[in-house]
């Protein structure tokens, strides 16, 4: 079992690497915020400072779920699902290496990238290494609810829309405790419990998800 | 519950209930609004405003109930395979945003001379608006997929989602708001309702409970005489 699906995440990061991940994408969108929001609010550098975090934390959210609806179409429209819905295979565990997959190929770049791009925002130095940590722990969860995003719309022809509007409420405390965990008002150590809940909200998502992303597709695929 | 799986049953018990579900809910709304418009005591310090208060806390209290209704109605159709539960989440979550978006609305209209601001960003004003927006998010589902079966099926798992996390949301949006703004948090705990007022709002509250049932009632229905046609269709295309 354990070598099945070291084979499933190898493809599916080979098949990313080659081109059909969308991390380029993500990424130049990424970019494009960075940009745009010194134009829209203006170049007070103190003002930027204080927005830096959650405006990168917000991009993240955007970028990720802009790359959501890859994970599960291609491999539902060529019938490879239907192939590993065959295999010996428990199904929640090929969306689970499929939401991995996502996150080593997306949402982990991004979070190692987004942070540095803070810079350009006046990120404060000092809360380089908070949002580092909480991005990456968070960005997990952000690519299994991307997941699950993908999965209810699987079978749809435009569901990129719908997918934003199914699962970005669900991003909302990522959100809340990604971006309380840098605000550090009471000094760097207040950071550790926002951490600590972000990486509780990770393990929920990584046990409900698979199972409710395995769901959606059988659903597609009967 | 199995024995109302059938809808025939369940449209010869519907048509049954229906008619007084619906004399109910005028009369409770008939008395309800006349205690709140007429008999309740003005607030010594919201004045007339507090009338508002009738209309927006069981909109509020009914707006989250039908989603409570529309997750176990899920679990049930998931868990028992009854043919009634997608029915009935599906009929009540138009209901439940309409609700959630009257309490946002009167709230608003409430805050404008409370508070002196059309919106605030309370804990308990941005929960609910997200619970509406996860109602749309429901609704847009069913819209999106044509196939009822297969959108019941997608829909159970969007509603049981969302039920697992929305109390995460709930604790966190009071989390991000103690930490970003406390003065501004307002309750209305602390000032205990008064007798005068209570009642008047338990009415209106009942009122809008028997309002939700005749409407999901009534919604259910519809569906049912829609799904008929729709078989009707099919067969009359596979028949030409």
């Amino acid at each position: 079992m354990r070598q099945q699906l070291a084979a499933l995440l190898k493809r599916d990061v080979m098949l990313a690497r080659k081109g059909g991940g969308g991390l380029g994408a993500a990424l130049s969108f990424m970019l494009a915020v960075v940009v745009l929001v010194p134009l829209a609010i203006g170049p007070d550098l103190n003002l930027l400072q204080r927005l830096a975090a959650g405006l990168m934390w917000l991009a993240l959210l955007l970028a990720v779920l802009l790359t959501a609806d890859r994970i599960f179409q291609q491999d539902f429209e060529d019938g490879s699902l239907d192939l590993m819905t065959m295999t010996a295979l428990p199904f929640e565990l090929v969306t689970l290496t499929k939401a991995l997959t996502h996150w080593l190929t997306v949402s982990l770049p991004l979070a190692l990238i987004a942070p540095p791009l803070g810079l350009m925002l006046n990120l404060d130095v000092a809360q380089l290494p908070i949002l580092w940590a909480a991005m990456i722990t968070g960005s997990l969860a952000l690519s299994l609810l991307a997941a699950l995003g993908g999965a209810i719309t699987a079978g749809l022809r435009r569901g990129g829309l719908l997918i934003a509007l199914l699962i970005l409420p669900l991003y909302i405390p990522v959100l809340i405790f990604g971006v309380s965990a840098t605000t550090m008002l009471m000094g760097p150590s207040s950071a550790w419990p926002s951490l600590m809940i972000l990486a509780a909200i990770t393990l929920l998502c990584l046990v409900v998800t698979p199972v409710a992303s395995a769901a959606a597709l059988k659903a597609y695929l009967r | 519950m199995q024995k109302f799986a059938n809808p025939t049953v369940f449209l010869k018990l519907a048509n049954a209930v229906l008619p007084i579900v619906w004399v109910v809910t005028i009369v409770l709304f008939a008395f309800g609004l006349y205690g709140a418009l007429v008999t309740s005591p003005a607030d010594y310090q919201q004045g007339e405003t507090v009338r508002i208060m009738y209309l927006h806390v069981p909109a509020a209290w009914i707006g989250m109930f039908a989603y409570g209704f529309m997750a176990v109605a899920s679990a049930m159709a998931l868990i028992f395979r009854h043919p009634l539960a997608d029915m009935a989440a599906k009929s009540a979550a138009p209901l439940g945003a309409v609700f959630c978006f009257l309490a946002l609305a009167t709230g608003s209209i409430w805050g404008k001379p409370m508070w002196g601001t059309w919106w605030v960003w309370d804990a308990r004003l941005t929960s609910m608006f997200i619970l509406m927006l996860l109602y749309l998010g429901y609704i847009a589902i069913w819209q999106a997929i044509e196939e009822p079966h297969l959108a019941a099926a997608i829909a159970r798992i969007v509603a049981l989602v969302g039920s697992i996390i929305l109390p995460i949301i709930k604790f966190s949006v009071d989390w991000w708001n103690t930490l970003h703004q406390p003065a501004s948090v307002i309750r209305m705990d602390g000032s205990t309702i008064d007798k005068s007022m209570l009642w008047v709002l338990l009415i209106m509250a009942l009122a809008y409970t028997t309002l939700f049932i005749a409407l999901l009632l009534t919604s259910m229905r519809s569906e049912i005489a829609a799904r008929k046609l729709r078989t009707l269709r099919l067969s009359e295309i596979r028949e030409s």
